[in-house]
């Protein structure tokens, strides 16, 4: 029996914002529990909320990328629940009316493009942190994280599978950074999944009951907890069970997800318009300043990129999976006065490579994006060969200072001058008249014979077409 | 001057009488301590005391007056419900929940009023939470009508509306989330005035129900409290719903005429359920204003009886929310035996909170529950709308509604305790000036049944303080109501 997996995503991704969503204190993450908490975030009696103005225009941002609607008026609501971390007893987030409603975002699938549908995006308050290690049977409150701006962004139920899960999430991941609302840091929780996952026989039009797995905080544990997941739901149905609606966590360690607590249990969270925040109204005007300043995003750029560069799909993609390798093309591209195919080809070849090796980010390149430009410039006018200048990279990355430096002090630099080449050559041609007699008997292949001589006289710096040319018409002669 | 006419005089008198050194503030405050003192025992109007910061702050106020820095209200002192949050001075919103909690930070309010130069006189007592209109419902027990120590003073400002009855204090902050304010300065003979939503700002007012809280004055008349609203008054960025508009002089129409002036005259404010001593007094007071000049109208508010129920649903509803930070975790009291957390909620917030707030926060909870929500949260929403429409379509025929604050005079002490519904109805003439978010105001229009005050109530629209003053002001030049004081108290 053929099954189908639905899944559905709700990220809450963190925006970068300085202040919290609601008071003034810092949002900057490491510092020491409770130094970053002040009157509005402990919930002190008297205290009122006031709203980021940033985390709005973020929230628009991210509205104006997705295509969505950005409602001209959104409402902020309590939901009330009690727990440590939760200072005020409630959370103030966004229900009936979130500001952001709609949109889709496009990922890239083996069969093609597909668009996600998204349900919405809204903003709410984060929670403290309960830390039970080290409190000997208590709990400690760290209430550093209450108030830190959240966008939560739901999805259809749109998605097939742990891949089409793990694609969207990727590149939503891409767009929050791109859009600069979130920095996307998954160890520090900046960038949060829950999946919601049903599964269904195939053909069939209908949903199954779902399971929400929580709080997964990286691409690796949502692929193998959505898979764990569809895996326990198709078995338990095929052993003749039922699936209940229920939340559960996915234990990493195990690989395995467990039952958090069922749809019965639901708390009822008594959402109501918080009265102490008026309706959030965003006016035409805000919205087109806002999209004055957005930055270009991924599909933009990557379609600029074929056009303007010339460059096939396959690499336009590659450069503008993130914003600072696209910038780094583009740079690399300006320092080398143009040759964009052989710029995309170096930095998705080669300097990735190296990148890979050393784990490390394209902003902690040890090649600037200049120097790369440089070393390409030379192999585009002919001073080095393809093959020197990765030589060159390899000085460049150990910390030289320029490609032509390198080239100066190596004397790599290729013999493009004809006279030089030509005498060289003629000197082989006089020196091999067996193989002279070869070629001309229509053996062709020696004629690599001689280019290979002729570039082990110039200590390899012949500039290979050149010499290629000037054996031929020599032989030829 | 002598003592006992200090002890009457308006605030503009003492700032006068500061200003001529005829008395300094450490003499006027230690006037007041020593009332405190002397009568506080028998009306428990006052939660705390500290002479010691009183008179430390009485003694700055006098060298900022001899630096020639002072204004009106420096050296003055003021006593400040207990909702008021108050840096390094115990608030404790009349709750064992906070029965110790010194609060590390000012509200606004009090930060405005001495930023003056005002002196914190102490806080005053109050239905816990706010959540009362008799000031029985205190941690720290009831507050006594100064006029008759067997009647409630009202609430749940009753400390403050006491304290300005008894005059052991000159004036005092309140809060009028459904007449707290209003009623008890009518049950003590004082006058108070709930400002325009969002005219105040409720930061670091302990909130009761935040969409119909708002702070206020209270004193012993009109003119005393435009002074003390010019100080109150004013942006805060630290509150959303608090209005951005320019600052204004509260006083700037009091010497108006009131000639031509037209004053709606609600039937539903007259009907059924309205004591006849009460009427008398209100009628003959509305008589005064005809003689001021004004012209009087019947007007309609036909949506007067849902005021109670919507208020009923909607206060509750936001008080269930916003008490659900008393949970023992951060401050305030702790249970001091549980085995786990939601036993340590339950104990906490079971002894911590008194009958009263329980009562509110499960109402509230169960109009917010799933299933009841739209029959009652939202109905009441969409009610409210039609009561604040009421209002909008009387003060197209009107300048002013006048009508009496509540149906009755104090009542005595524990009389409605065991019947909620009962004293729920003695905010009825209040409740829907709050949900309509005008500005109301109380003030003493002479005594009714067993010499107990009677206090008359002008309604006014969004933003006229200035016009309801000016009215209160002109019928306190013709009548001294408010200038009598009980007789015990007047040595």
């Amino acid at each position: 029996m053929n099954w189908e997996i639905v899944v559905g995503i709700e990220t809450h991704a963190q925006l970068s914002t300085r202040a919290k969503i609601f008071s003034g204190a810092a949002t900057a993450f490491g510092a020491a529990p409770n130094a970053q908490a002040c009157e509005v975030d402990i919930a002190l009696p008297g205290v009122l909320p006031v709203l980021n103005k940033g985390a709005v225009e973020r929230a628009i941002r991210f509205g104006l990328a997705v295509g969505a609607r950005v409602a001209p008026r959104s409402v902020f609501a309590r939901k009330n629940y009690f727990y440590p971390d939760l200072p005020k007893g409630y959370q103030i987030s966004q229900y009936e009316l979130p500001v952001v409603v709609g949109g889709s975002i496009m990922i890239s699938t083996p069969d093609g493009n597909k668009s996600i549908r998204l349900v919405r995006a809204h903003l709410e308050e984060d929670a403290g942190k309960s830390l039970h290690e080290d409190f000997h049977g208590s709990s400690g409150i760290d209430l550093n994280r209450a108030g830190t701006p959240l966008l939560e962004i739901v999805t259809e139920p749109d998605l097939r599978g742990a891949g089409e899960a793990v694609a969207y999430a990727k590149t939503l991941h891409s767009l929050v950074r791109y859009l600069e609302i979130c920095d996307g840091n998954m160890q520090e929780g900046s960038f949060r999944c829950d999946a919601n996952v049903s599964v269904r026989r195939l053909g069939s039009d209908k949903l199954g009951t779902r399971c929400e797995i929580k709080n997964l905080n990286s691409f690796r544990f949502l692929e193998k907890a959505i898979e764990f997941e569809a895996r326990r739901q198709i078995e338990t149905i095929e052993d003749g069970g039922t699936i209940k609606q229920e939340t559960r966590l996915y234990d990493a360690e195990r690989d395995e997800t467990r039952a958090m607590r069922s749809k019965e249990d639901a708390q009822d969270y008594r959402y109501f318009p918080d009265p102490d925040l008026l309706p959030l109204e965003i006016s035409e005007a805000w919205i087109a300043a806002v999209r004055a300043a957005m930055p270009e995003l991924p599909a933009q750029k990557k379609e600029r990129f074929i056009s303007q560069y010339a460059l096939p799909e396959y690499d336009a993609a590659l450069l503008t999976s993130n914003r600072e390798t696209a910038a780094y093309f583009e740079e690399c591209t300006a320092a080398a006065g143009g040759a964009a195919k052989l710029c995309a080809n170096w930095v998705n070849g080669e300097l990735s490579a190296a990148l890979n090796r050393e784990d490390r980010e394209i902003g902690q390149s040890k090649v600037s994006s200049k120097q790369l430009g440089e070393l390409i410039r030379r192999i585009v006018d002919g001073s080095v060969s393809s093959k020197t200048a990765k030589d060159v990279f390899d000085e460049l990355w150990a910390g030289a200072s320029s490609a032509d430096a390198v080239i100066d002090a190596k004397g790599l630099k290729q013999i493009s001058d004809s006279t030089a080449l030509e005498r060289i050559v003629a000197d082989i041609v006089a020196a091999n008249p067996d193989q002279v007699a070869q070629y001309r008997a229509g053996k062709d292949k020696v004629l690599g014979f001689f280019v290979g001589q002729a570039m082990k006289a110039s200590g390899g710096k012949a500039n290979p077409a050149q010499l290629n040319e000037i054996v031929k018409r020599k032989l030829n002669s | 001057m002598s003592d006992s006419s200090l002890v009457r005089a308006s605030l503009a008198e003492l700032s006068a009488a500061l200003a001529a050194k005829r008395i300094s503030s450490v003499e006027l405050t230690q006037l007041f301590l020593g009332r405190i003192q002397r009568y506080d025992g028998q009306l428990n109007a006052f939660v705390s005391i500290d002479p010691e910061r009183s008179l430390a702050q009485a003694r700055e106020a006098d060298t900022r007056r001899a630096d020639g820095q002072a204004q009106p209200l420096t050296g003055i002192p003021i006593a400040h419900k207990d909702v008021f949050c108050t840096k390094d001075w115990l608030t404790t919103c009349g709750s064992n929940m906070l029965h110790n909690w010194v609060a590390p930070y000012d509200a606004h309010v009090v930060q405005r009023l001495h930023a003056t130069g005002a002196v914190l006189l102490g806080k005053t007592n109050m239905d816990e939470f706010a959540m009362g209109s008799s000031t029985e419902n205190s941690f720290f027990g009831a507050t006594k009508n100064p006029w008759d120590i067997n009647a409630v003073p009202g609430g749940s400002s009753g400390g403050s509306a006491a304290a300005i009855g008894a005059r052991l204090a000159p004036a005092a902050t309140g809060t009028d989330t459904g007449g707290s304010i209003r009623l008890p300065a009518s049950f003590c003979g004082c006058s108070g005035i709930k400002p325009t939503y969002g005219i105040v700002s409720r930061y670091g007012m302990v909130a009761y129900a935040s969409s119909l809280d708002q702070g206020g004055p209270m004193a012993g008349s009109a003119e005393d409290l435009a002074l003390l609203l010019n100080s109150m008054a004013g942006f805060d960025a630290r509150d959303s719903t608090s209005l951005e508009r320019p600052a204004e002089d509260y006083a700037r129409s009091l010497t108006q005429p009131l000639a031509g002036v037209r004053i709606g005259l609600p039937q539903e404010y007259f009907a059924a359920g309205l004591d006849a001593d009460v009427a008398k007094q209100v009628e003959a007071a509305i008589g005064e204003f005809r003689k001021l000049g004004a012209i009087t109208i019947d007007v309609k508010l036909p949506n007067t009886s849902l005021a109670i129920p919507v208020y009923y649903v909607l206060a509750p509803a936001e008080a269930s929310s916003n008490l659900s930070r008393y949970d023992g975790v951060r401050y305030g009291l702790r249970a001091s035996e549980y085995h786990d957390l939601n036993d340590m909620y339950e104990k906490t917030r079971a002894q911590g909170f008194g009958s009263e707030v329980k009562r509110r926060i499960l109402i509230g909870t169960y109009v917010l529950s799933h299933g009841y929500y739209d029959a009652y949260y939202l109905k009441a929403q969409k009610l409210r709308r039609v009561i604040a429409q009421d209002f909008a379509d009387a003060f197209e025929q009107c300048d002013l509604i006048m009508g009496p604050t509540s149906p009755s005079v104090a009542f005595d002490i524990g009389s409605k305790t065991s019947d909620p519904v009962q004293m729920y109805l003695s905010d009825i003439y209040n409740v829907s000036i709050n949900l309509a978010g005008l500005p109301g105001m109380s003030i003493p229009v002479g005594f009714g049944a067993r010499q107990r005050p009677v206090g008359l109530q002008i309604i006014g629209n969004y933003f006229s303080e200035a016009r309801m003053l000016n009215a209160a002001h002109q019928y306190q030049r013709v009548t001294d109501w408010h200038t009598r004081v009980p007789e015990w108290l007047s040595a």
